[in-house]
C-alpha cells in the first residue's frame, strides 16, 4: 500500500511545479490542471505500471490524457517521474519545445497526441480491444472533461467499450462543473451524468477527485463488474488547491499574477508543512 | 510498360473491393494483427466473407465514423495493423478530425480504405459523393494518398500498404472499373507513378477509374498522328513530382484526369508543381464546384467531359495550337 501522505506530499509538490510552469510560460490551464492532479498523482505514483526507463514496455499500463488541454500536472508529474528531465519543464510552451499546450507523442511516457475534445475514450478503446485480442494484462486509463461530455464522438466510444465488454479500460472524468464559459450545466447539462454511463452498460463510480485517500481505495477495486468498462465520476473542485482560484471560472486559463503567484505558493507551501 | 491493356478488354465483373478483400484476406491468415474495421459496412466493403473466415479480426463498429478511426488508432498503437473500410464520403468527413490528429500527427499505423470514393454511389447524391476527399486527406501532413486505377492495382496497392508502417488514405470505388492493367505482374512501388504509354505530344495525368479514360483517349489520339503520354498517378502524396516536371519539359503539354472535384485534387496537386518548376499548359479536368450530377458513373463522366471523345478533342486542341 502506497504512503498516502507520500502521495498528498506528491500532488502538492506538482501543484507547486505545474504553477511555476504556468507563471514562467505566462500561459496554461491553470484550473484544470489543478482539479485533476490528485487523480494522476494516484494513477501515476500508485496504480499504474510504466517504467521510465522503458516507456515503450509492451506490458505497460496505458493512459490516455482526453482533456489534453490540462496538461501542466502532466508534464510535471512525467518529468518527476524520469520520463524526460526536470530541467526540461522551463521550455513549456516555448518555441519549438516539445512540451506544448498539449500531450505531444514526441514526448517519452506520452501515448498520443491529444487535445481536440472527444477523441481519447475512442482511441483508449482501441487499446483495451487490442489487450483484449492479445490478451494482455495491461489497463488502459483516459481521462475526460466534463466539458467534454457534450461532443458526440464520447458517446460512441462508450458504445463500443461496453458492446466488446473492456473491463480493461477506466474513464475518469473530471468533474469539477466548470468549462471556460461558466457551470456545465448552465451551458449544456450533463446530469444526470452517472445514470447516463450506466445506461450505456458502464459500472460507474462516483469519487471525490481531490481526495487521495479515496482514489487509491476506488483505482484498487476496479474492476468491479466483470465484462463491464468503469467510469470514475471523479468529483472535483476546479482550481484545487489555491484559495482564490477554487471553483473560479476564470481561473480555466487564467495566468497568476507576481503577487497571486507568491500567495498560491505560500499556500501550498503551508499544505505541505503539515503532511508529514 | 508491357503489363498495360492499351485498348480496353471489356467486360471485368470484379470489383477493387473484391479484390482488396480477397487479398486481406489471404494476408490475415498468416498474419492475425491485420484487423478489418467496419461502420455497418462489411457488405458494401465485399468484407463479409471476411468476417465469417477471420471473425477475431473483423471488428464491427456500427454506423460511428469517428470512433471507428479513434479506435483504429488505438489498435495500430497497440500493435494491430487496423484497415478501416467505410464508406469514402463519411470517412473523409466526419471522421476528418479523428484521421487529422489520432492517425496522422500521433503517426499511428492506420490504413483508411475510403469505399464507394467518387461518385460510385451515382444516384445518391451529394451527401454521398466523395469529391473533396482527396483534397482534404492530401492537405493533412504525414497521411499519404493514394488511388488503384484498377483491380490488378489495388491488389498490389494493398500487399505494399502491408509492410508500410504510415498512415494511408487509399480510395477506391464500388463498382468493377474496365482494367487498365493485363496483370498484376509487374513492380509496383508506393509514391512511384507508372507511365502506362509513352508519348511527347501531349501528357495525361490521371488516377484512378480515370486512367482507362485516358488510355483510350491517347489511342484516339494515336489514329489523329498525335502521340500521347499517360501517366498513372495512383500515389497522390508523396506525389512524383520528377515524372510530372519531366512529362512538362518533354511534351509541354498537361492535361490531368480526375473524379474529383477540380479544386484540390490531382489536377492542383500536379499544378502546384508545374507551376513551381516548369510552366506549362495545363488542363483541369473533374468535376466542377457543383454538387455533381447523378446517375451512373460513366454518365456522370460523360456529363462532365470526363471521356475519350472530350479528353482526345481537348488535346488537340492543345496540341494544335
Amino acid at each position: 500500500m502506497t504512503d498516502v501522505t507520500f502521495l498528498k506530499r506528491k500532488a502538492t509538490e506538482i501543484r507547486m511545479t505545474l504553477l511555476t510552469m504556468i507563471y514562467e510560460a505566462r500561459t496554461g490551464h491553470t484550473g484544470g490542471s489543478l482539479s485533476n492532479t490528485d487523480i494522476l498523482t494516484v494513477l501515476y505514483y500508485h496504480k499504474m505500471n510504466v517504467d521510465p526507463n522503458n516507456p515503450k514496455w509492451e506490458e505497460r499500463d496505458r493512459y490516455v490524457q482526453s482533456k489534453g488541454h490540462s496538461v501542466e500536472s502532466y508534464w510535471a508529474i512525467l518529468a518527476d517521474k524520469g520520463f524526460f528531465p526536470k530541467e526540461e519543464l522551463k521550455t513549456f510552451s516555448q518555441f519549438n519545445s516539445r512540451l506544448i499546450g498539449h500531450p505531444n507523442n514526441k514526448v517519452p511516457g506520452v501515448e498520443m497526441n491529444t487535445g481536440a475534445l472527444g477523441h481519447g475514450l475512442a482511441i483508449a478503446v482501441g487499446m483495451a480491444l487490442a489487450a483484449k485480442l492479445d490478451q494482455k494484462e495491461y489497463k488502459v486509463y483516459t481521462l475526460m472533461g466534463d466539458g467534454e461530455q457534450a461532443e458526440g464522438s464520447v458517446w460512441e466510444g462508450a458504445m463500443a467499450a461496453a458492446q466488446y465488454k473492456l473491463d480493461n479500460l477506466v474513464g475518469i472524468i473530471d468533474r469539477n462543473r466548470l468549462q471556460i464559459t461558466g457551470n456545465t450545466e448552465d451551458l449544456m447539462g450533463i446530469e444526470p451524468l452517472g445514470d447516463k454511463w450506466r445506461s450505456f452498460g458502464w459500472e460507474v463510480i462516483e469519487v471525490d477527485g481531490n481526495d487521495i485517500e479515496q482514489l487509491v481505495q476506488v483505482f484498487d477495486n476496479i474492476p468491479k463488474a466483470v465484462d463491464k468498462p468503469t467510469m470514475l465520476i471523479a468529483n472535483t473542485v476546479k482550481g484545487k488547491g489555491i484559495s482564490f482560484a477554487e471553483n473560479q471560472t476564470v481561473w480555466h486559463h487564467r495566468v497568476p499574477t507576481e503577487e497571486e503567484y507568491k500567495l498560491a505558493m505560500e499556500e501550498l507551501s503551508k499544505q505541505l508543512e503539515v503532511l508529514v | 510498360m508491357k503489363n498495360v491493356a492499351l485498348k480496353p478488354l471489356g467486360g471485368n465483373k470484379i470489383a477493387n473491393r473484391q479484390v482488396i478483400s480477397e487479398t486481406l484476406l489471404e494476408l490475415g491468415k498468416k498474419d492475425k494483427d491485420i484487423l478489418v474495421l467496419t461502420s455497418d459496412s462489411r457488405g458494401s466493403a465485399s468484407m463479409v466473407k471476411f468476417g465469417q473466415e477471420l471473425p477475431q479480426q473483423i471488428v464491427e463498429v456500427g454506423i460511428a465514423e469517428q470512433n471507428i478511426v479513434g479506435m483504429a488508432s488505438g489498435l495500430a498503437h497497440s500493435g494491430k495493423k487496423p484497415f478501416v473500410a467505410s464508406p469514402a464520403c463519411f470517412l473523409s468527413m466526419r471522421s476528418i478530425e479523428q484521421i487529422k490528429v489520432d492517425v496522422a500527427y500521433s503517426q499511428t499505423n492506420v490504413k483508411l480504405i475510403g469505399i464507394s470514393g467518387g461518385v460510385s454511389y451515382g444516384a445518391l447524391g451529394m451527401s454521398h459523393h466523395s469529391l473533396q476527399d482527396i483534397a482534404v486527406t492530401r492537405a493533412i501532413p504525414g497521411l499519404d494518398v493514394m488511388i488503384p486505377a484498377d483491380r490488378h492495382e489495388a491488389k498490389k496497392m494493398i500487399e505494399a500498404l502491408i509492410g508500410y508502417e504510415r498512415p494511408v488514405y487509399m480510395r477506391i470505388g464500388r463498382n468493377p472499373v474496365e482494367d487498365s492493367y493485363l496483370s498484376d505482374d509487374y513492380p509496383f512501388e508506393i509514391g512511384k507513378a507508372v507511365t502506362m504509354k509513352d508519348g511527347d505530344d501531349v501528357t495525361i495525368i490521371a488516377a484512378g477509374e480515370t486512367v482507362r479514360v485516358a488510355l483510350d483517349a491517347a489511342e484516339r489520339l494515336e489514329e489523329e498522328g498525335v502521340y500521347c503520354r499517360v501517366i498513372n498517378m495512383h500515389t497522390i502524396k508523396p506525389l512524383d513530382q520528377e515524372v510530372i516536371i519531366r512529362a512538362a519539359k518533354e511534351t509541354k503539354r498537361i492535361i490531368t484526369l480526375e473524379e474529383h472535384s477540380i479544386f484540390g485534387g490531382l489536377g492542383a496537386a500536379v499544378a502546384e508543381v508545374v507551376s513551381q518548376n516548369h510552366p506549362v499548359l495545363m488542363k483541369i479536368l473533374g468535376i466542377p464546384d457543383e454538387p455533381a450530377i447523378t446517375g451512373k458513373t460513366a454518365e456522370v463522366f460523360n456529363h462532365y467531359g470526363i471521356n475519350k471523345e472530350n479528353v482526345s478533342k481537348l488535346a488537340l486542341q492543345m496540341v494544335r495550337k
